[in-house]
């Protein structure tokens, strides 16, 4: 009765379908990864997807390529001179008024109408609402396999794309293949990756394309762009020091030692998703699986038990500590530092210790 | 509010709810089931014995389809003291029979099976939907209920109450008492997750073979309790209960208990490597026959654990609960039939049909036991100790000589207790079972 | 203001209770033994959504999931939330859909559900589900039935169901965009924007006894069945396991019988002596450069 779901998770029945890849396909070469810039500003989700996408098309002794679309020639040029310094080979650009703001209309034509022209082995997109938006619309377009929210990307034997994501709610990982279809197509979160050092002054080339879409003929129109004020939009993706705090704290007053710790250092403050559900952190303070990925310098977490969705939002952090009254928490399995105590009585005391600490060398320096 | 006016509105979607909905609606009644929790089940402790006969008068086929873990070929009674325990083990392949006795099920499953039946007979469920209070005409009869939902009223001619041994609709409505701490156990109860053949290996067993361990003594720290464990298809059941009285003296919560069970030198092996999932505490009816409310009245009938019908000395409760919704169907469609009203005075046949069952021969018979453990924790706390006591200076080998040892023994239980006091807790556990 | 017949079709699916969802410490294998299922919960907020508009304008709201037969369940209970029709798709053909052939087969029922019920103004999906988790459903159905299409969307500012016009707030990375298109349109609605109701008693009188509209493959008018199913997925699942644990554990601050602040001091000495760097930057950062 339940056939649906089970077979779904049968791996064997779909990799089974593993045949010869059509004549038709056997053109597609070369790894892209689509840039992202809204309002000027390439997304460094873009720059990340460059880093992994070097690497791919190395071990498929490929070209790197990067797609920037867009209304404005020097925000373009900008975005192409980047991308070539993070890694890109190549760079196919369409410079149109059209591209002015993201539309999916406008953005699925001309990023199908590219792959059709140049055909791709592999296309990478943030996993941005932008993104999601694109890539959905682009693959159905063109009818290929798309797999989203990627936390790993690897080539298999096969030479096909091996991208890995999790599952069940992220109690398990799968590794998804797009065998007789391209390109394969995958969708990555910012944050999953590790940025890519910039080389200066790397240079390639430049492929303008056209885009012959006139604005008539867009149905969808831009009223206008509501930037979110700075203070109110948690920066935790970029954030080096990120203090968070769980149920452990008890409730939403304890909630505030957190944040005093956090503004000591400097740093952005976050929880897990309990804590949004009960309405002490709002929504883009959640870390985790369906919350923000981060990749602080240093993850100090308080009272959080380290569930497995909780875990794949940070274990990407350089250094995790943790604070939690359970010796046996899961989260000391992948925390690095560890501390079993009362996090409601160490968040002040760890606090005041580096005030004290700063103020003093702040005199002495 | 609902236009359609209903021949029996049925509260609760538990064994005896969905046994009495089921009997009206298969009669082609107009049955009209509400229950509180999201889906039958939902609400309900997971792991559970079934016997099959009760089952079997509603539904003859039910092994067909019916969501059952494994078929019990093994009972294992235990007395327990803290590092060990005196077994009395039954297992016969006789069990392993073309339509077997006692099988383990996990309830949240077993109801929603039972529901889909009931539902399939022509009753019509409605779940999330709590009733608030009974509503009565004029003469005080009932005619229908009020539930949580917005125009929320519906009526009938008939409402059964299966609304489980803590339903609120009964005592709201003055229909029974309060319940009384010292006639509930609190029982606590998780789900350990197994690979099927690391079941069958620990336990010996192979196919659907299933044991159940039933254990007494130490493991309730002096209170009136027992603590279970049952073999499921790919999880174990376990879980210990004990009179609300006793925890409330005692002040020790369940869930320590069970803990401690669960880590008893004897328990632990069997569980382990296991995953937990499930943790559920529900209440269970022990009062017995003695705590036995008002059945029947003007336009309403008790069913099930709401009634008080389990008997605790041998854990059974689904079996009396399908038993009683059954013949409270049956006795609501007789009246129908002969268009008779369903007063007070017609529904009294409810009783009688009742007092020639086992439901009510079996809580006559015990009804003095409750009583017993109550008074005597002896039994729960001393006598385990001074079993294991027993056993250890017989079985040891130690260069002393048998009677000695014997006489050891003998010693061993005087000192515990007068040997008056023990030959009067002999007989009066003899009088209470009697 | 006057009544306007208007059709919302809300796409929903089924989803294993994913909070309940173990995996086996020993076979790591996923233990599905009683795991409940629910509708998906980011669902909700587009079939509230979708009440609303059809409360304040009139009309009619269809639910439809392409599921197995159990997914009825579900259905039933958006029923009793208040909804008019609830639509199931379920055909042996559809096992194993990736999201293409998934929006395949529900595009295909959406324009069985125009011919039947009367046209959508507007289809309804949730963000994204807790098991698929893609979100490229929506879009998919919106590409293949050519349908505008608004995702992430936080409020729908005017909707104007005669002139056929709608102005949404979009949720975009740096803030919110305010879309205006022509219906009708695909809308992936975000969650958190409304609550799901509590049908009347009423509601789920009628839920109890709706009739589901059930479909298969061939009532949908499908007749390509290489586009459903596995054979329809580009994507192959190749394996499935568990995350490696990281092998060693945590290093524990001796806390033993110290004093707050002394534990407090063991650990930022730790932090430092680990991540020097971080020192350093807090110095700059504290002096405000
Ligand atoms: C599909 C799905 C997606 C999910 N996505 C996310 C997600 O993105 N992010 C996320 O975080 N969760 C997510 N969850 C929830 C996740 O499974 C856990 O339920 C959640 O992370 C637990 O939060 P917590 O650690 O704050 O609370 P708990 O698990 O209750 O942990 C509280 C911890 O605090 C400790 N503690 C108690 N008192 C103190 C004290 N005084 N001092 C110090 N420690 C103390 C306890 O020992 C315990 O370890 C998701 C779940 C599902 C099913
Ligand atoms: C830990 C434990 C282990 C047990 N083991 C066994 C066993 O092994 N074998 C056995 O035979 N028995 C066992 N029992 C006893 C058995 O579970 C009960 O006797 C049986 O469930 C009684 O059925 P019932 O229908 O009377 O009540 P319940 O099963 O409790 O059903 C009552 C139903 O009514 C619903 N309800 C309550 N109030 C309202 C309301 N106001 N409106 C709408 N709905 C309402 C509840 O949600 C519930 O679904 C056990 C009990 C416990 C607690
Ligand atoms: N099998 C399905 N049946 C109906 N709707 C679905 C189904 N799968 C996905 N959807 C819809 O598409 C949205 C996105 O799903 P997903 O792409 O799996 O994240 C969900 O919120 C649903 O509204």
């Amino acid at each position: 009765m339940t056939e649906a779901p089970k077979q779904a998770q049968t791996p064997l029945s779909r990799a089974g379908t593993k045949k010869e890849l059509p004549e038709h396909f056997k053109a597609y070469k070369h790894v892209w990864v689509f840039i992202e810039s809204e309002h000027g500003a390439v997304h460094p989700v873009s720059y990340e997807l460059l880093g992994e996408g070097r690497k791919l098309a190395d071990k498929r002794g490929v070209e790197l390529a990067a797609v920037v679309l867009g209304a404005d020639k020097d925000a373009n040029a900008a975005a192409a001179a980047s991308s070539f310094e993070y890694g890109a080979d190549v760079i196919y650009m369409v410079t149109d008024t059209v591209l002015a703001h993201y539309r999916n209309e406008a953005f699925t034509k001309a990023m199908t109408d590219i792959v059709n022209a140049y055909k791709p082995e592999i296309l990478l997109l943030g996993a941005t609402t932008l993104g999601r938006d694109l890539a959905g619309s682009v693959a159905t377009t063109l009818l290929t396999g798309l797999t989203a929210d990627c936390t790993e990307l690897a080539i298999d034997d096969g030479g096909s794309l091996a991208a890995t994501r999790p599952t069940f709610g992220g109690s398990l990982l799968c590794t998804i293949l797009t065998l007789n279809y391209r390109p394969q197509m995958a969708t990555v979160r910012p944050r999953v990756l590790p940025m890519p050092q910039r080389q200066e002054g790397r240079r390639g080339r430049i492929v303008e394309c056209s885009l012959n879409l006139s604005e008539d003929d867009i149905v969808t129109k831009v009223v206008r762009f509501i930037a979110d004020r700075e203070s109110n939009k948690a920066q935790l993706a970029y954030a080096d020091i990120v203090v968070a705090g769980g149920l452990g704290l008890r409730s939403a007053e304890n909630f505030q030692l957190v944040k005093s710790l956090a503004e000591v250092l400097g740093a952005e403050y976050g929880g897990s998703r309990p804590l949004v559900q009960k309405g002490w952190i709002t929504s883009d303070r959640q870390i985790g699986q369906t919350g923000k990925t981060i990749r602080p310098k240093l993850y100090i977490a308080a009272g959080i038990s380290g569930a497995i969705q909780h875990r794949v939002g940070v274990e990407g952090a350089d250094l995790i500590v943790a604070i939690n009254t359970d010796p046996n928490a899961p989260i000391f399995d992948f925390a690095h530092v560890g501390i079993v105590a009362d996090a409601i009585q160490l968040l002040p005391t760890l606090t005041e210790a580096f005030r004290k600490h700063l103020s003093v060398n702040r005199l002495a320096g | 509010m609902i236009e359609e006016r209903f021949d029996a509105i049925v509260v609760g979607a538990g064994p005896s709810g969905n046994a009495a909905a089921y009997t009206m609606a298969k009669e082609g009644l107009k049955v009209l089931q509400l229950e509180r929790g999201e889906y039958p089940g939902s609400k309900n402790v997971q792991g559970a014995i079934l016997y099959a006969n009760a089952l079997e008068k509603l539904i003859p086929d039910f092994r067909e389809d019916a969501p059952l873990e494994r078929h019990i070929i093994e009972q294992r009674l235990w007395t327990m003291d803290d590092t060990s325990y005196i077994g009395m083990h039954y297992r016969s392949d006789d069990f392993n029979e073309e339509r077997p006795n006692r099988y383990t099920i996990i309830r949240a499953q077993f109801d929603k099976w039972f529901s889909r039946k009931v539902r399939d007979a022509g009753a019509v469920l409605l779940c999330e939907t709590t009733v608030k209070e009974l509503l009565r005409d004029s003469r005080g009869k009932v005619i229908g209920v009020k539930t949580d939902r917005d125009g929320g009223m519906v009526f009938a001619d008939v409402v059964i109450l299966g609304e489980g041994v803590n339903g609120i609709v009964g005592q709201r409505s003055g229909l029974r008492p309060e319940l009384k701490a010292e006639s509930v156990a609190l029982a606590v109860k998780e789900m350990h997750f197994l690979p099927r053949e690391v079941i069958e290996s620990r336990f010996n067993l192979k196919g659907d073979e299933g044991t159940v361990i039933e254990a007494m003594g130490t493991i309730t720290a002096g209170m009136t309790g027992t603590g279970f464990l049952y073999t499921n298809q790919e999880s174990i059941s376990i879980g210990i209960g004990c009179l609300v009285s006793d925890f409330a003296e005692s002040g020790m919560t369940p869930y320590g208990l069970l803990e401690a069970f669960k880590n008893h030198p004897s328990i632990r092996p069997l569980l382990a490597n296991s995953e937990c999932k499930e943790y559920a505490a529900h209440l269970i009816p022990e009062g017995g026959y003695n705590a036995i409310p008002e059945l029947y009245g003007d336009g309403w009938i008790v069913v099930g654990d709401a009634g008080q019908f389990v008997n605790a000395v041998h854990r059974e409760g689904s079996n009396l609960a399908m038993t009683t919704g059954r013949i409270a169907g049956e006795t609501v469609v007789w009246l129908k039939r002969r268009r008779e009203e369903l007063s007070k005075a017609n529904l009294a046949e409810y009783k009688q049909r009742l007092d020639d069952t086992f439901v009510i021969k079996d809580l006559k018979k015990y009804k003095k036991i409750p009583e017993f453990l109550h008074r005597n924790k002896q039994v729960f706390g001393l006598y385990p100790k001074l079993l294991s006591a027993a056993a250890q200076t017989w079985f040891r080998v130690d260069g002393a000589d048998k009677l000695s040892k014997e006489k050891e023994i003998l010693k061993s239980f005087r000192k515990g207790r007068t040997l008056p006091g023990l030959i009067g807790d002999a007989v009066k556990l003899a009088r209470a079972w009697r | 203001m006057k009544e306007i017949l208007m059709h919302i079709v809300v796409c929903m699916k089924q989803v294993p209770d994913s909070a309940q969802i173990r995996v086996h410490p020993l076979t790591n294998t996923i233990m599905r033994q009683g795991v409940p299922t629910i509708i998906n919960p980011y669902d909700l907020f587009a079939i509230e959504e979708a009440m609303r508009w059809r409360d304040r304008f009139g009309g009619e709201v269809t639910v439809l999931t392409m599921g197995p037969p159990m997914a009825e369940e579900s259905l039933r209970k958006a029923l009793t939330f208040g909804v008019d029709r609830a639509v199931l798709l379920t055909d042996r053909y559809f096992a194993g859909s990736d999201t293409l052939a998934t929006s395949f087969a529900l595009a295909a029922a959406l324009r069985k559900i125009s011919q039947e019920f009367g046209e959508p103004l507007m289809v309804f999906t949730g963000k994204q589900t807790i098991d698929g988790d893609t979100a490229q459903v929506g879009p998919g159905i919106a590409k293949r039935l050519g349908l505008n299409q608004l995702t992430y969307v936080s409020r729908i500012a005017e909707l104007d169901p005669v002139g056929r016009r709608i102005t949404v707030e979009r949720r975009a990375e740096a803030g919110v965009q305010v879309l205006s298109t022509r219906l009708p349109a695909l809308i992936t609605i975000l969650e958190g924007v409304n609550e799901i109701r509590r049908g009347t008693l009423d509601d789920a009188y009628r839920a109890a006894r709706a009739k589901i509209v059930t479909w298969s493959a061939a009532d949908a008018e499908i007749s390509d069945f290489s586009k459903c199913g596995l054979r329809g997925s580009p994507t192959i699942v190749k394996k499935v396991f568990a995350p490696a644990p990281r092998s060693e554990r945590a290093y524990q601050i001796p806390a033993g019988d110290l004093s707050m602040e002394a534990i407090a001091e063991k650990t930022m000495q730790e932090i430092f002596k680990r991540k020097p760097a971080i020192e350093t930057d807090l110095m700059r950062f504290s002096s405000g450069q």
